[in-house]
């Protein structure tokens, strides 16, 4: 008994003290985060715009035309925001690789100066929703419970109940949410990137926006039934059922029916 | 037992007991009857079993579960550890079982062993069904088992629907909204049908505690009784066994009831239990609390039900919408009730109905308590092989979007590829199933007539070289021997010896029709005089089959249309 | 049945054949290592004490982690204490199912017995016995004699089961009125607001490429009327903004306008068996079902393009109001969700 009381102890250390590290981290943000933020985003210096037009030129304009105006292939820029430039790119979802049902994720080809500085550019070219500031991103400060409401109403039926993504029509998909930073899960909300519609602050406002960040935070971590088969619902319940369940069982009852040696 | 001059007080108490007992009931006939029954042993006679201790483990963790549930739709407010949901409006249903998940020691464990167990009660009675079919267990006099069996199929799967939308969260009920839609698509009474089941419009205010009364009272009361039936059967009918030497028709060859079965089967039951308890301690199952509680506006991706029903899932996803058709001003929604009620009708009538279809065939009157192989059976194994085949189909198709998103496939290509392996892939298992054991079948006669190679080449001394053949034991033989040869059956002529049409004739038709697409194609054991024939045309040496150009009255042929023995005396010369 | 009625005998396998191989008969009894060797005998007896062992230590665990490892208030704690009192759960029944099925494998008498059978059917002069009896019961009860009693007792028999039948069948389906399943709330003038939290929508926040799940603002009312949960069932709406260039149709039969600059308004509930069809996809303007995967084109009246549903969603038809919000022109004109049999009828 003490062995597993001492067992727990270890266990837990690490979980207050992040958690308490976590309040600390919070509460500083709390502080810092808003003027900090609102300071560099106001900051897009006539330079940055400059070397973003350059970036542009040398690596989007192939497809979203030298005005950004768009072509056949891709569409126009001009209005999307610091936000979808931002989302797009962070996420490495532009410039995109190969044609395909919807571009994919993969590791940013630009540093985040670089993507400070195209996406200064593209919202020079019409005005379109900001990057957020981390204040409007923060998990902490989010009502998971609201979240969760809005979450099931509004992203659910293709993000999944907790997230894990989900299947669209012909080859498109709605991806797990686990791994995407808060920021780029607001700037999605507010930019509707590709098959996503837009759910602009009159729909879901910047404080929901930031409950159903909360919410997403919680999930794909512990799940406290024990492990949690992908969260992807009775099927692969179902394949684990027969594979574990009924292997171990069938295992068991050949060694029941054979001669003992 | 009671040897030995002074009884132990234990002994004495035992006894003293049994005396009293045995006063009032007359208990001594039966266990001097029961307790030294024989069974034979075998892994797949424990598929049953596990079917019958899940049942139990569901019983003992449904019990611990009714302590805490509110079976009511009442709206209230859940505050607890899961912050998620703190403050958000609610069923009662909901919150309880949020409550028993997290609040209730212990609480999270039953539930998950409940959900376990329910999910391994099926996947074992399909199991156990599947031995039965291939073995032919269900034969005379074991059909109407059968059809009790099926029905307990068909009874659990009532139970674990009705458990499952117990909690009342989002994707239970969109469940229960599919079941809305398909029985409003009966024709005529299916609105009526609608306000039956859910006390008026859907989802009303009735239907989590009629479900309850269902899921508690109803189906595990007759589920109950069935089993009290299907066992009963067991104990009249004796267990059957497998081919052998020594068993037959006529004996049952295994161990005694006490004390191996009371150990065997008992701790199968703790093992049972145990491996539930194993999932239910380390793998998360139905968390509730992920989909929230039951609104008729969300609904999540991955929207599917437990494994047992999403084959009606995946035939209502492969059904195109044309189907619909309107007679006059009235709506037939054939797009829904082909897929979610004559696709299963057709399946499942087919199974239920299967041991009286192959009698009709057979035509044979007689008990049969050892059971077959698989492989003499071609017909039988291939039509059960198909029947899996196109329930596996159906249910990948209600897995598509899954499938889609983890192979990286289009869901429409998917659907379309199903829509043909619907009608292909049961076709092509058959066939290619009906071939493989006719191939083992042939294997067989390869073995008993020739015996196992040994790799062992010897010369002679005229310079012939051959590969000793090693025959086989008389156990060995017996079991590639000792089974029937089913024919095609045949039929006195329509009209008798002075012409006049006899009655029953069609019947008979119909029969001989069955009964050739039963057994036309088939592979006959070898008998005493063929392998005679086989050792006495090699000289005592065996080599490699030369039998199937050859000349001995054996057939192994292409397995179809075989040439009888006596083929030209004719098929009736026998019958007279 | 063929010629040959075998019923009778169990000894025949088939008279056809008389070509057979003989049974050998069952084959010697192979001893086990624990039968001849005594020490691997007192082996497999420590093995099954070990076993029981487990299970008395499992038990032991799970008491103590009961009350040990409370589920307390996060996923982490309540999966340790599911881990725990479940794992324990397991040691303690697998150590005596394992242990009691060695003991049985390994120790106890394992020379197999042989059972006779015999035919399920009962031998002819039962048979006759039985017959026997139940006619000298029908004969004293003179039910044949008295054809009268006989069509009274099956009448009253069949009839009773209507006591309880029917006002069962009476209240079961409430007030049996399936017309409401052709009705929602919608009416003319009921704003559009936001699902959950009940926000009437402005037109001018409906920006293009956005989707707004929607319910009626008069459905708070139902809260207190019993049937909210009914009445959101039908009533849902998905609003969605397109370039109005895009939409290929958006007018009534009669042929007035049912959106508004871009915006428009179909049902949620699929006309398949009734899922809410949420999945919008903003580029293609299509609209996925999540369950069987129905695919509406929302720019083109909401027609199937996929799947296994017949029918469009039925639309909304909306304007704004004074104010701007977004109001319904009438309910729906035509029923939402799955089909029914009287679905088109008057």
């Amino acid at each position: 008994m003490k062995a597993l009381a001492a067992r727990r102890h270890d266990r837990r250390a690490p979980v207050v003290l992040l958690l308490l590290a976590l309040l600390l981290t919070g509460g500083l943000y709390a502080v810092l985060a808003p003027t900090s933020a609102k300071a560099e985003s106001s900051v897009a210096s006539a330079d940055d715009v400059k070397a973003g037009e350059k970036l542009f030129q040398a690596n989007c304009a192939t497809c979203h035309g030298p005005s950004a105006a768009g072509t056949a292939s891709a569409p126009s820029l001009i209005g999307v925001g610091a936000a979808a430039v931002d989302f797009q790119v962070g996420t490495g979802r532009m410039p995109m690789q190969m044609n395909g049902p919807q571009a994919q994720v993969k590791p940013a080809q630009f540093d985040d100066e670089q993507i400070s500085q195209l996406a200064a550019f593209v919202a020079s070219l019409g005005a379109g929703p900001a990057i957020p500031t981390d204040d409007q991103v923060d998990p902490s400060k989010g009502d998971p419970a609201t979240g969760m409401a809005l979450f099931r109403t509004n992203c659910a039926m293709c993000h999944n109940a907790v997230g894990a993504g989900g299947a669209l029509s012909r080859g498109k998909f709605a991806p797990n949410l686990w791994e995407t930073s808060p920021r780029h899960l607001y700037e999605a909300m507010l930019t509707g990137p590709q098959s996503m519609p837009v759910f602009n602050d009159a729909n879901i406002t910047s404080e929901e926006k930031r409950d159903i960040i909360a919410f997403i935070d919680e999930q794909g971590n512990v799940s406290p039934g024990g492990l949690d088969l992908g969260s992807i619902g009775p099927v692969s319940e179902g394949l684990w059922a027969w594979v574990v369940g009924l292997g171990l069982l069938i295992g068991a009852a050949v060694w029941i029916g054979a001669k003992s040696s | 037992m009671t040897t030995t001059s002074t009884p132990t007080p234990t002994a004495r108490a035992a006894a003293a007991t049994a005396d009293y007992l045995d006063q009032r009931t007359g208990i001594g006939v039966a266990v001097k009857t029961f307790a030294r029954k024989i069974f034979p042993d075998h892994w797949s006679f424990l598929l049953g079993e596990i079917a019958l201790y899940s049942f139990v483990t569901l019983l003992i963790s449904g019990v611990f579960l009714t302590m805490f549930f509110v079976p009511s739709m009442a709206e209230t407010t859940y505050h607890g550890p899961w912050a998620s949901l703190n403050g958000v409006e609610m069923s009662q249903a909901f919150s309880s079982t949020l409550r028993l998940s997290f609040e209730v020691r212990g609480g999270l464990l039953m539930r998950q062993v409940h959900h376990w167990a329910a999910l391994i009660f099926m996947a074992s009675i399909v199991t156990h069904m599947m031995r039965v079919f291939f073995t032919g267990a269900f034969r005379k006099p074991r059909e109407l088992n059968w059809v009790v069996g099926f029905t307990l199929m068909i009874l659990g799967l009532l139970a674990g629907f009705s458990g499952y939308s117990l909690p009342d969260d989002v994707l239970s009920g969109n469940g229960l909204r599919i079941t809305d839609g398909v029985v409003k698509a009966i024709p005529i009474i299916g609105s009526y049908m609608s306000y039956f089941i859910f006390g008026g419009e859907f989802p009303g205010n009735d239907l989590i505690p009629r479900l309850f009364t269902v899921h508690i009272l109803l189906v595990p009361a007759l589920i109950l009784a069935l089993i009290g039936l299907h066992l009963l059967f067991v104990v009249l009918h004796k267990h059957t066994q497998y081919p052998g030497s020594g068993r037959s028709d006529k004996n049952v060859v295994g161990f005694p009831l006490f004390p191996i079965y009371v150990a065997k089967a008992g701790g199968y039951f703790f093992v049972v239990f145990g491996v539930i308890a194993l999932m239910a301690a380390t793998m998360t199952i139905n968390p509730v609390w992920n989909y929230g509680p039951y609104d008729p506006s969300p609904v999540s991706a991955g929207a599917q039900p437990d494994w047992y029903m999403l084959f009606l899932e995946g035939s209502l996803r492969l059904m195109p919408g044309q189907a619909e058709v309107m007679l006059g001003q009235y709506t037939l929604s054939l797009n829904v009730i082909i897929p979610a009620m004559i696709v299963p009708g057709v399946l499942f009538t087919l199974l239920a109905a299967y041991p009286f279809i192959e009698a009709f065939a057979t035509g044979d009157n007689r008990e049969h308590h050892v059971l077959d192989r698989p492989r003499n059976r071609p017909f039988r194994t291939a039509f059960g092989v198909s029947l899996l085949v196109a329930f596996f189909i159906l249910v990948l198709a209600g897995s598509n979007d899954l499938i889609a998103t983890h192979f990286h496939l289009s869901i429409n290509d998917i659907t379309w590829v199903f829509r043909f392996l619907l009608f292909l892939g049961p076709w092509a298992a058959f066939v290619i199933t009906k071939r493989i054991c006719l191939g083992l079948q042939r294997k067989d006669r390869e073995l008993v007539l020739h015996g196992h190679e040994t790799g062992r080449i010897v010369r002679f001394a005229s310079g012939e070289y051959i590969e000793v053949h090693k025959p086989l034991d008389a156990h060995e033989r017996w079991l590639r021997v000792q089974h029937d040869a089913v024919r095609p059956v045949e039929i006195e002529p329509a009209e008798d010896s002075r012409g006049v049409r006899r009655k029953g004739y069609r019947t008979d038709r119909l029969r001989q029709r069955i009964s050739q697409v039963f057994y036309e194609d088939r592979v006959e054991p070898v008998t005493p005089s063929e392998l005679e024939a086989a050792h006495h045309a090699h000289g005592g040496h065996d080599e490699i089959g030369s039998h199937d150009h050859g000349h001995e009255p054996a057939q192994v042929g292409g397995g179809q249309h075989l040439v009888e023995p006596d083929g030209e005396t004719g098929p009736d010369a026998r019958n007279h | 049945m063929s010629a040959h009625d075998n019923s009778h005998d169990l000894e025949v396998r088939d008279s056809n054949v008389v070509d057979r191989f003989e049974d050998p008969g069952h084959p010697d009894h192979q001893p086990r290592k624990g039968d001849t060797d005594p020490k691997a005998n007192k082996k497999a007896e420590r093995q099954v004490l070990f076993l029981f062992a487990v299970s008395v230590l499992g038990t032991i665990g799970f008491v103590v982690a009961y009350f040990a490892l409370p589920p307390g208030d996060t996923a982490e704690s309540m999966r340790t204490s599911n881990l725990a009192l479940g794992g324990a759960l397991a040691f303690a029944l697998l150590g005596i199912g394992t242990g009691a099925i060695h003991w049985a494998k390994a120790l106890m008498n394992d020379h197999e017995k042989s059972e006779e059978r015999h035919l399920q059917r009962s031998d002819d002069e039962t048979r006759a016995a039985a017959v026997e009896v139940l006619a000298e019961g029908t004969a004293d009860s003179g039910i044949s004699r008295r054809g009268a009693l006989k069509g009274a007792v099956v009448s009253a028999l069949a009839l009773f089961p209507i006591t309880i039948a029917l006002p069962l069948i009476g209240n079961i389906g409430e007030d049996w009125n399936v017309g409401k399943l052709k009705h929602t709330i919608w009416k003319k003038g009921v704003r559009l607001s936001r699902d959950p939290n009940g926000r009437p929508i402005k037109a001018s926040d409906v920006t293009i490429g956005s989707v707004f799940h929607v319910i009626p603002d008069n459905l708070e009312e139902h809260h207190e009327t019993g049937d909210y949960m009914d009445q959101k069932a039908k009533a849902v709406v998905l609003l969605v903004r397109l370039d109005p260039r895009d939409l290929k149709a958006d007018q009534s039969p009669a042929g007035e306008t049912w959106s508004y600059d871009g915006i428009v308004a179909y049902s949620k509930i699929c006309t398949h068996v009734g899922c809410p069809v949420a999945l919008y996809e903003q580029q293609t303007h299509h609209l996925l079902c999540p369950c069987h995967q129905s695919t509406f084109d929302i720019a083109d009246g909401a027609r199937v393009v996929f799947g296994p549903a017949k029918r469009p969603l039925p639309q909304l038809p909306i304007t704004v109001d004074d104010e701007g919000y977004l109001v319904a022109q009438s309910d729906f004109t035509q029923p939402v969700g799955p089909s029914f049999w009287e679905r088109e009828t008057k």
